[in-house]
């Protein structure tokens, strides 16, 4: 098979601050990649690098057969790049922001397919409607269907579903995995661990750096994490106290349960000891989960940054 | 009594917080900070040593057919009154006309080859000066100027047997013609001036905030991100002002007939060819400062920066020929001097294509210089 982002030592800065050093990924055709990591870790910066927005520093490599400097016009028409910002035209309507998309990749049968693209989103009765007066979660829907109108072989999306209801997100991860369904690939960057499952795999990023890679099971399975959970009465306050302590890399309270976890199972019980006695309290053993696993990543990364 | 102080307390409080935000909020766009104390100084050096209402040493054409020591008197007494100064002097009649046509002269003098024997015989002896009265401001001191000082020049001159003209002062007769604008109307130089400056003010702005609004609004990204041409955006974004302009440029020269009586001595063509050059000019300008510059309000800054020299030192306002010389150097460099030419040519003086062919050439030249600079300042990409 082969692969649509085959990028190597990607190197983006601005200034002295080096916003993302040294990043790789491969990615297979027709995979869902999630792409996390804190704010301000450089997913937008090497979506755009990857897209041809950005020029990188040093490193290079090829999105779907063509170099990421040489042959940027040839990528910007195969691939479909959704910007974090509404991207299209506020004050545009609907219809009319899908034909000058259209049109600026030079399509055939164009009214055709837009409203092809409009039957899809389920928004043909609203066509003549302001793209700005559609509510959060449609606008991500349009700037979606906008950016696959031109049938492209990769999609690179910057959290798409940021601010939007469960709901709409939920319509849109399935529109997502509509297009990898017909053999799209694609990376989208997110918050939300929900989705993180819902891909493929992951890549996780944290300073710049990848610092995870594979599926979700996988990286948990690799994390070498211990977790556990407690219930009973008082156990989620006990989430303030167990944070700091030693050998506890997360510890944070779901309603009622507490969630600690630590990369040594042996470190994790030292520090959980003066607790084990307590009789209103019920332990016991858990998978770790993914986000115990980023906090996990943040952490070390952010000791091996220098000056952090 | 407390409760009054009390409210007016929490208003000054949350106007203080209003203002601290405002300050801070403008200190942090620095263009537009230092535009604002730049501009209104460089304006008030700019425009306070440049505006002559009363232009003196105005380009002067002299045929004198008659060379003789009261010619000569005559002449320096011209030339004594600060107002004219010979640059030219032509052989015939149509190489006069044609330099007043190109406005390479702002007068022509011409004694006439029986002036002095004439003057000698008592008889009326006539001076001819033909003013470029297109700009009546320009062409008013001087022409009133001449009579008299001709007249007390020679005075010293009327001895021995002259000595008898000492006493009438219509010895000699100065004729005036004041072509293009025998009425001296105002209206007649200002209104083909407009169109410089309204053309000026809507085009240029207009394009400078059509690129920063796609930044403020976020869609630049998403346009970078598409397989558009710089060259692509910047004639797409042009072309709709274009025709904007073409119907702006209709709407002036029909209420300028009509309402003014201004009619277009020249050829049609010629003028819209001009017009079409000058709104592009315009546009590639909007669309550079709109390259240059971060937000709409640094745009409209920018533009304004452009316009008021646009107005003030292109001889729209004032008598171009009225600024010293390093202004004039600066109207050079701006389209609506050149523009300016053309139109008062072509529509008050009935000007052809060779006499504007060179305002037209520079229109040309700063078209490619500025489309150079605004292509190689749109970038592809977000670096």
């Amino acid at each position: 098979m082969s692969l649509a982002i085959d990028v190597h030592g990607l190197v983006k800065r601005y200034g002295t601050r080096t916003v993302v050093d040294g990043f790789s990924l491969a990615l297979e055709q027709g995979r869902i990649c999630g792409f996390l990591g804190p704010n301000g870790s450089g997913k937008t910066t090497t979506l755009r690098m990857i897209c041809g927005l950005l020029t990188p520093d040093s490193g290079g490599g090829t999105c779907l057969g063509h170099d990421l400097v040489r042959d940027r016009e040839a990528i910007k028409r195969l691939t479909g790049y959704m910007t974090q910002r509404f991207g299209l035209y506020e004050d545009l309507t609907i219809r009319e922001n899908l034909e000058f998309v259209g049109r600026v990749y030079g399509l055939d049968r164009l009214g055709e397919r837009v409203d092809q693209s409009l039957e899809r989103l389920g928004l043909t009765t609203r066509q003549g409607q302001l793209a700005g007066s559609l509510s959060g979660g449609w606008k991500q829907r349009l700037a979606l269907a906008a950016c696959v109108l031109h049938g492209p072989r990769l999609l690179l999306l910057d959290e798409p579903t940021a601010g939007v209801d469960p709901k709409a997100r939920r319509a849109f991860w399935d529109e997502i995995h509509a297009y990898a369904a017909d053999g799209i690939t694609v990376l989208v960057s997110t918050h939300y661990m929900d989705e993180a499952e819902r891909c493929h795999e992951i890549a996780y990023i944290a300073y710049g750096e990848l610092m995870a890679r594979g599926t979700a099971e996988d990286i948990i399975r690799q994390s070498g994490l211990s977790a556990l959970v407690a219930s009973g009465t008082g156990a989620d306050r006990l989430a303030s106290k167990l944070r700091y302590t030693p050998g506890v890399t997360a510890a944070a309270a779901f309603g009622t349960t507490l969630h600690v976890c630590g990369p040594d199972r042996a470190a994790l019980e030292r520090a959980v000891a003066p607790w084990r006695g307590d009789p209103a309290i019920v332990w016991r053993d858990a998978e770790p989960t993914l986000e115990d696993i980023f906090i996990h990543l943040m952490g070390r990364a952010r000791d091996n940054a220098p000056g952090a | 009594m407390n409760r009054w102080f009390a409210i007016r307390r929490g208003f000054l409080q949350r106007l203080g917080a209003i203002i601290v935000k405002e300050v801070l909020q403008l200190r942090r766009d620095r263009l537009t900070f230092a535009m604002m104390f730049v501009m209104p100084i460089v304006q008030l050096l700019l425009f306070g040593y440049a505006i002559d209402t009363d232009p003196h040493r105005l380009p002067t054409a002299v045929i004198a057919a008659d060379q003789s020591q009261i010619t000569r008197t005559v002449l320096s007494a011209l030339s004594n009154t600060g107002y004219m100064r010979f640059t030219h002097h032509p052989t015939s009649e149509d190489q006069a006309n044609a330099l007043l046509q190109q406005g390479e002269v702002q007068f022509v003098v011409t004694i006439p080859s029986d002036f002095t024997r004439r003057l000698v015989r008592g008889e009326r002896a006539q001076i001819l000066i033909d003013a470029d009265a297109t700009d009546p401001m320009a062409a008013a001191n001087p022409l009133a100027a001449a009579g008299p000082s001709i007249a007390q020049a020679l005075k010293r001159d009327f001895v021995g047997p002259l000595a008898g003209l000492r006493d009438r002062p219509d010895a000699v007769e100065v004729v005036v013609q004041r072509r293009y604008n025998p009425e001296g109307k105002a209206r007649l130089n200002i209104v083909p001036g407009l169109l410089a400056v309204i053309l000026t003010m809507t085009m240029v702005m207009m394009t400078a905030l059509a690129v920063t609004r796609e930044r403020e609004r976020g869609t630049m990204e998403n346009l970078l991100a598409m397989p558009v041409r710089p060259i692509e955006v910047m004639i797409g974004k042009i072309v709709p002002y274009i025709a904007i302009g073409t119907v702006q440029v209709a709407v002036i020269l029909i209420v300028a007939r009509v309402l003014f009586d201004v009619a277009i001595q020249g050829s049609v063509p010629l003028l819209a060819t001009g017009t079409a050059l000058f709104i592009t000019v315009n546009l590639a300008i909007g669309f550079t400062i709109s390259t240059l510059t971060q937000n709409q309000l640094q745009a409209m800054q920018a533009s304004f920066f452009m316009m008021l020299p646009s107005i003030l030192l292109s001889g729209f306002m004032f008598p171009f020929r009225g600024m010293p010389l390093w202004a004039q150097w600066i109207g050079e460099t701006l389209p609506a001097t050149h523009f300016m030419r053309v139109v008062r040519g072509v529509m008050l003086k009935g000007a052809g294509l060779d006499d504007v062919a060179a305002e037209l050439a520079a229109l040309l030249a700063m078209l490619l210089i500025v489309s150079l600079v605004a292509v190689s300042r749109y970038k592809v990409t977000l670096d």
